[in-house]
């Protein structure tokens, strides 16, 4: 009953879809607002109908329906409710679902906007989202229904389907397969709604690009008004990529926290393209300059976001012939080739009307910064899609199979993040339109100064791997410049308006709070490199199977083996959990507790490491074996993880900083005040000084 | 792809230091139980031949575990890295190498991307030429107040920043 509800709303929100689209451009072709209205209405209700479905299968999951076959696999009886609840993304059927709902709620949300002005956007906007909608739609109607029952068949089988089949009866299997076990951890429940947000939210800039195209619409009100709508995107996607990272830190047990997985670098690709765009559309707003490349930009972000959703979902990863087999796989293949060749081609329709009438007056200009900005991205985009790809192609050609693995990523693309350090360090200081060397070398000596401090201390400090040293550096020089900004524009403002040091600063950011929150943003990326260059450059690790009081010593720390015990818990688990000492400098620090637990309904172990974590340093431990009779001697793998921790705390640093950018302005005057001054319909060029 | 190589070399030449460690100790002759940190050294060279992107010395599989047994076997044979690796192609194909082995169709992967990195920078300098000839006569009115000499001055300082906050 209840499935068949939420199934029954997929399907009217698919016609609902159909109709909406077909509206939409009667209501253009004709010159209808009325029809316009009326499959805006259409989307406004695409999302209370996905609502219903989602909460109808969310329903089905808690009250563990195993009579529903999405249900049977992603969950058992054992686990908590909380996990049932969630299990609707632990599995393609209810993630497609999932990624349908989020998507509906993003396009209902935009179309509620006012639109006095930017009317002819509209009808564009709906149809963008709602075939965009309708595609996911469509794959969950004909391949992945997460409402399809299982049918006992007179000949003892066992069929899922949603009608019943001839002769069938219900069958109900006692218990479910459950949620694969690595899933069972807070940072992935989190992680993929954030994931898809992202995602889904980047649908919004794409779709008012496009309208953009067809209307004709060549100024860069499309860019004004989606502006925190792209920023809002690119916080969920850049959370979503965070807490991946600390999942596999917490939960994969390699002392890593990112394993240039293609599944990872699925979700990196759009947000490289994405901060790209974040970049060069300011060129575009101040200059309006570079209107070509913004277009690319953007479509090719909603190419990589249904492209990462494709990779994850079609099989292509593990073989070319898995994706063949797959249903969805080239569904989503042609849809992406579909949606890119036609955008491109709008593109190019507009080719002419496009270009700029500005000039790029200096080498130094913060424009061309910028534009240099864009390459690295680009470049290191490129090598991530040329890695992901290349493994298929030679599958396809040689019908050999390779592996494109870390070293081949963190060597082409190591140089590429150096030189971003750098320029996120040069670019703030230059101005727009001209800079020279002399004005930059002059902003830029007492900062540069500065900055020398950290690699001497370093060095000092007993640190001589040069690209450590480098990195250092370049954290250190960004760092400076960024505060020697906040500190210059105060005093300035402070000196002129005779405001206090403190009140003057808050004034100033909130005068502009893009620059400033991209300031703060930059900031928290010069924390995560540290944290970065600490792991990746500096870790050491050991692994020795040692009797009960024995230890493993490793750099300061010493670890000893103290006690193993082996228990049974509700939610169906085996535990193996040892009991650790650790001692720094020969100083008792604390206790870790690595286990290695057991699934008994997946039959999957997962390994859990005790970690001591200070800002200095990691001392992570993992529990690798026992011997299997007694609990005398186990193995035990440990690693010393240096500055790790200020990889997160980076990443707080990052989201407040997009959030003192994104957030919504308060003072809807200040607002008008900000857009009235924008003339809708004059070229770019008109403004670019204006105010 | 030259540069790139330079820039991780001090990494990868304390990982060959080590490597050439295990190897020397290997090589001498005198058997002896390899340590885990020794078999580790060599699994994490190795990618899981059955497992998705997951490195031998990681996977938690039990085929690994044996794989892992069979490098300890090797070592202590006194096998040295390279032999171990070449002998796991042998066996299981090029895939359980970290990155392709650089020869025919996998060239592609180590020389696109660089060329194409390449052609990008080409073009942006070409575009900066093309931007930077003067069709226009009012810009360089426009630029021509700010002075260097006066440009890190206070007032200046203040001036720009009050249009660059104007013009969000």
């Amino acid at each position: 009953m209840i499935a068949n509800l939420g199934y029954g709303a997929v399907l009217i929100t698919g016609l609902l879809a159909l109709y909406g689209i077909v509206a939409a451009l009667y209501g253009l072709w004709r010159n209808r607002p009325d029809w316009v209205e009326s499959a805006r209405n259409a989307m406004l209700l695409t999302f209370p109908l996905l609502s219903l479905s989602a909460l109808a299968l969310i329903y089905l999951l808690v009250t563990s329906s195993f009579e529903v076959a999405f249900v049977a696999e992603v969950t058992s009886e054992a686990m908590p409710t909380y996990l049932k609840a969630t299990a609707l993304w632990g599995g393609q059927a209810g993630s497609l679902l999932f990624w349908a709902w989020l998507m509906s709620a993003f396009t209902s949300a935009v179309t509620l906007r006012k639109w006095e002005r930017d009317r002819e956007f509209l009808p564009w906007v709906i149809l963008v989202g709602l075939v965009t909608l309708g595609f996911f739609l469509l794959l969950i109607l004909v391949f992945e229904n997460p409402f399809e029952r299982l049918w006992a068949l007179p000949d003892g089988s066992v069929e899922q389907s949603i009608l019943r089949p001839m002769g069938g009866v219900l069958f109900t299997p006692r218990d479910g397969n459950g949620l694969n076990p690595l899933l069972r951890h807070p940072g992935m429940i989190i992680h993929p709604p954030m994931l898809y947000l992202g995602f889904v939210a980047f649908v919004i800039p794409y779709a008012f690009a496009i309208a953009a195209l067809i209307t004709g619409r060549t100024d860069d009100r499309w860019i004004r008004i989606t502006r925190r709508w792209t920023l809002w995107a690119w916080l969920f996607l850049s959370l979503g990529l965070v807490l991946g990272g600390r999942w596999a830190y917490d939960v994969l047990g390699w002392g890593g926290y990112w394993g240039w997985d293609p599944v990872e670098i699925s979700a990196f690709m759009p947000w490289l393209s994405g901060t790209a765009f974040l970049h060069s559309v300011m060129i575009e707003e101040k200059r309006g300059m570079l209107k070509h490349w913004n277009m690319i930009l953007i479509i090719t972000t909603y190419a990589l976001v249904i492209f990462g959703t494709f990779l994850t979902r079609s099989g292509v990863l593990s073989s070319v012939h898995a994706f063949a087999q797959s249903a969805i796989g080239p569904a989503f293949f042609i849809y992406i080739g579909v949606t890119f060749l036609v955008s491109m081609g709008l593109l190019f329709y507009r080719w002419n009307d496009l270009k700029a009438k500005n000039q790029m007056t200096s080498l130094l200009s913060r424009e061309a910064l910028f534009l240099l900005n864009n390459l690295l991205f680009i470049g290191i985009l490129v090598i991530c899609f040329w890695g992901v790809i290349f493994p298929l192609i030679s599958e396809l050609a040689t019908g050999q199979k390779v592996t494109v693995g870390p070293p081949f990523y963190e060597r082409a693309t190591a140089p590429l993040f150096a030189a971003m350090l750098f320029l996120m360090g040069v670019a703030p200081l230059s101005a727009w339109r001209h800079s020279t060397a002399r004005t930059l070398g002059r902003a830029m000596w007492k900062p540069f100064l500065v900055s020398l401090l950290a690699p001497i201390g370093a060095f000092i400090g007993g640190v001589r791997l040069w690209a450590g040293l480098l990195t250092f550096w370049l954290a250190a020089f960004v760092a400076s410049v960024t505060l020697y900004e906040f500190w210059r524009g105060a005093r300035a403002r402070s000196r002129r308006a005779g405001e206090p040091f403190p009140v003057a600063l808050w004034n100033l950011a909130k005068r502009n709070r893009r620059r400033y929150g991209g300031y703060i943003i930059h900031l928290g990326v010069v924390l995560m490199a540290v944290g970065i260059i600490g792991i990746e450059a500096f870790q050491a690790e050991t692994q020795k199977t040692i009797p009960q009081g024995g230890e493993i010593s490793l750099r300061d720390y010493t670890m000893r083996y103290e006690s193993l015990a082996f228990f049974d818990t509700p939610d169906n688990r085996n535990v193996a959990r040892a009991v650790v000492s650790v001692y720094k400098n020969g100083k008792y620090v604390g206790e870790l507790h690595p286990r290695r637990d057991f699934f008994y309904d997946s039959q999957q172990p997962m390994t859990i490491p005790g970690v001591r974590s200070t800002m200095e340093d990691d001392f992570y431990v993992l529990l690798v074996d026992w011997m299997p009779i007694s609990s005398e001697g186990a193995t035990f793998k440990v690693f010393h993880n240096p500055l790790v921790n200020w990889l997160w705390w980076g990443a707080w640093v990052f989201i407040i900083g997009t959030l003192v950018a994104a957030w919504p302005d308060k003072d809807p005057a200040e607002m008008a005040a900000a857009t009235v001054k924008v003339p809708s319909r004059k070229p770019a060029r008109a403004r670019a000084y204006g105010d | 792809m030259k540069k790139r190589i330079t820039w991780l070399l001090p990494l990868l030449s304390l990982s060959f230091l080590l490597l050439g460690v295990v190897s020397v100790q290997a090589q001498s002759g005198t058997p002896h139980t390899p340590t885990d940190d020794e078999v580790n050294a060599v699994a994490s060279q190795l990618y899981c031949p059955v497992c998705e992107n997951i490195p031998l010395d990681v996977c938690g599989t039990q085929a690994c575990a044996q794989w892992r047994d069979l490098i300890r076997e090797k070592l202590s044979e006194g096998w040295t890295t390279e032999e171990i690796k070449t002998y796991f192609v042998e066996q299981y194909g090029d895939r359980v190498l970290a990155t392709p082995p650089p020869r025919g169709l996998n060239w592609l992967v180590y020389v696109l991307p660089p060329l194409l990195i390449l052609a990008g920078a080409v073009i942006l300098v070409q575009a900066f030429r093309a931007w930077k000839t003067p069709t226009e006569e009012p810009l360089e009115a426009e630029m021509a107040p700010s002075t260097p000499e006066a440009a890190f001055s206070d007032d200046e300082y203040i001036a720009r920043l009050e249009e660059e906050l104007k013009n969000r």
